[in-house]
């Protein structure tokens, strides 16, 4: 049972490998324990979806071209696409996983909130212009711009589907565990919903529907956390540090609370986790995606904007959300299991895990109406977060892998579309299957592995191909695989994998995260092997750089997501 | 014939200023960033002592009001870059595109 919990507990945060390695090291969090049906939530999640499948039969019907499948059309404003690009990162995970964590250890929890928010002006100085001005509807399309088509594509495409399938496993398991604890319904009927829902949004609506999903779950979700926040903080008044000290004065650990703790204990994992999430961001492909959604540069640029205050003001909610939880429920033994004598530890006795600490706290300001709410908002935001992935899964299948390697390009828009609708059928088939087979294992290492492959493979080759002149198909390649092989090869002989999931005795790479390694070797491999190409490809390459030069400073000629 | 257009707004004055500023500015906001967060993190790592001291007579530490602060300073920013670009860089471009097309 304990073993299920921490399980359960580590799929639930799904943030990356210390994290769970922190949660899954303490002992007993309590018991994972079904809910009955919870009535509220469950009326109130299927408006939600009654709301959206009618916002996707809308967007079906404008739906015509391969613009329209993959990039909405180009339409969607700077506003809007800042909204879905929040929507996008404050997953489940992040909205229940950090206040759990702050609700555990105050302090460290800031530090991951700080990590997953400080890529983002990374992609606005150096990515989301450059992208938009090249781009047409993945990335590939801006890897490959001048390096050969097929190899490039290829590799790119890899690089999207093993970060979607690692992120959306990831995502399937702590659904399946969330809804079951909120829902009190089977895990897997709650795994078969995602899936049918997330196949039905894509397949149908395409990047419209998916945007306007990812558009209302992120205004619900930071509408919900502003309630919640205003809320603590008006029973002290309005005064965070009257909420501080009465936290230090609830909370087991005291004062340790308001410094850093245990979490950050090793530097070199510490500096590695930071590069995977800072960098990491810059090459997940479903987030890169959304910036052709938009009609212009000047539009991408202020879409990040956007996007990097949305998520900053929700941290700082998770923060207050999580010691409100420590001051609203510490003392209150309903939200605890009780052992001899009504004896409780205040943290780990949390019923259903710390992970829960925000959906009690929702009881303890609002009643069961505002716990529905919540819950309710935390499954629409799973199912808004695995949309976006599925989508970005089958447009490298389709758009990448069919329409440019397999067929050459020649290929009907139709077509195309068709292809793409049907690999998202089979993405959603696929992920429905793994988050059955999946459902005991450890999976909150899948993440961070997301982080690491697209930190140290995605995100040199497209930086590189598109700054460095001397960049060339060979190097990009070699230096990619390179970057992903030695990424995976580092977190499966870590010890989240080699141990913990293997039963090995030792883990044969001491850090949880390779990203300070395999990101090096990435950039390394692109520069030495590009230097020492002096094929005749290479240097028809290096001479075409000066046209996508001038189209990814300026944006001249650069593809139109509406034109029809 | 395509190389020499090429060639022609490599050399354009106005295409080269836009880089150079742009590339300077967007680097030094990167930088900026760098050193901000991975300042943070080493304070985590070496100086836990210092990120515990106290503000005045109150309960709030000092970690807290840094990691806020760099929450924040990350938003400030994107927006000193956006800011910088519609203004400056929007403009640099569309002298640059009147005078090309």
């Amino acid at each position: 049972m304990s073993r299920m919990l921490i399980i359960a507990t580590a799929a639930l945060v799904a943030l990356d490998a210390t994290l769970s390695a922190v949660l899954a090291a303490g002992p007993d969090l309590g018991t994972v324990q079904r809910q009955p049906l919870n009535w509220t939530a469950i009326i109130m999640f299927l408006a939600f979806v009654l709301g959206t499948l009618g916002i996707t039969y809308r967007a079906a019907a404008q739906t015509k071209s391969a613009a329209d499948f993959y990039a909405a059309g180009g339409g969607i404003t700077g506003f809007q696409n800042g909204l879905a690009i929040a929507g996008d990162y404050m997953s489940a995970a992040s909205f229940l996983g950090i206040s759990g964590l702050v609700f555990a250890s105050g302090f460290d929890g800031l530090i991951y909130s700080i990590g997953f928010l400080v890529g983002w002006p990374i992609v606005l100085f150096l990515i989301a212009e450059r992208l938009r001005n090249l781009g047409k509807f993945t990335f590939s399309d801006v890897a490959s711009f001048r390096l050969d088509q097929t190899q490039i594509r290829i590799l790119s495409a890899v690089g999207t589907l093993v970060v979607v399938a690692f992120y959306l496993i990831a995502q399937m398991v702590g659904a399946g565990k969330l809804i079951e604890l909120l829902f009190g319904l089977d895990y897997l009927y709650a795994v078969i919903i995602v899936g049918v829902l997330m196949i039905v949004y894509v397949a149908f609506g395409g990047m419209k529907a998916t945007t306007w999903v990812q558009i209302i779950k992120a205004c619900l979700l930071l509408a919900g956390a502003t309630l919640m926040s205003l809320i603590v903080l008006w029973r002290f008044g309005f005064s965070p540090e009257a909420m501080f000290a009465e936290a230090v004065k609830i909370h087991p650990r005291g004062d340790a609370i308001m410094a850093p703790g245990a979490l950050v204990a090793d530097p070199v994992s510490a500096i590695s986790l930071g590069l995977a999430l800072m960098f990491g961001t810059a090459g997940l492909p479903h987030i890169l995606m959304r910036f052709f959604t938009v009609s212009d540069a000047q539009a991408a640029r202020k879409s990040v904007f956007y996007a990097t205050g949305f998520i900053a003001y929700f941290y700082i909610l998770t923060f207050i959300i999580g010691f409100g939880a420590i001051t609203f429920l510490m003392n209150d033994p309903n939200f605890f299991k009780l052992g001899a004598g009504g004896a409780y530890d205040k943290v780990r006795d949390i019923l259903g895990g710390t992970n829960m600490a925000a959906i009690h706290l929702a009881t303890a300001t609002g009643g069961s109406l505002f716990l529905g709410f919540i819950s309710a908002v935390a499954f629409a935001t799973i199912l808004a977060v695995v949309a976006g992935l599925t989508l970005s899964g089958a447009s490298a299948v389709s758009h990448d892998l069919y329409a440019e390697v397999i067929a050459r390009g020649r290929v009907s828009e139709q077509k195309e579309v068709r292809i793409s609708k049907i690999s998202a059928i089979a993405i959603g088939i696929v992920a429905i299957i793994l988050g059955y087979v999946f459902e005991n294992q450890n999976v909150a290492f899948m993440v961070g592995l997301a982080f690491a492959v697209a930190a140290s493979c995605n995100f040199p080759v497209l930086l590189m191909s598109v700054l460095w002149k001397g960049t060339t198909t060979r190097g990009a390649l070699i230096g990619g695989l390179l970057g992903l092989v030695s990424a995976v090869a580092m977190v499966v002989l870590s010890k989240a994998v080699w141990v913990q999931t293997f039963g090995f005795a030792r883990e044969l790479f001491p850090y949880d995260n390779p990203a300070i390694f395999s990101m090096p070797i990435a950039f390394l491999g692109i520069w030495a092997i590009s230097k020492f190409d002096a094929s005749s490809r290479a240097k028809a390459e290096i001479a075409s750089f000066d046209a996508q030069y001038i189209r990814s400073e300026t944006g001249i000629g650069a593809a139109a997501a509406h034109a029809h | 014939m395509a190389s020499q257009d090429h060639s022609q707004v490599l050399r354009n004055p106005g295409f080269q200023e836009l880089v150079r500023q742009r590339a300077r500015f967007a680097w030094t906001l990167t930088i900026a960033m760098l050193v901000i967060y991975f300042g943070f993190i080493l304070l985590v790592a070496f100086a836990k002592p210092l990120l515990a001291t106290k503000i005045g007579d109150g309960v709030t530490s000092f970690g807290i009001i840094l990691g806020l602060g760099v929450i924040v300073s990350a938003f400030v920013l994107t927006g000193i870059y956006v800011q910088r670009a519609n203004s400056r860089f929007d403009e640099l471009t569309r002298r640059l595109k009147r005078e090309l097309i």
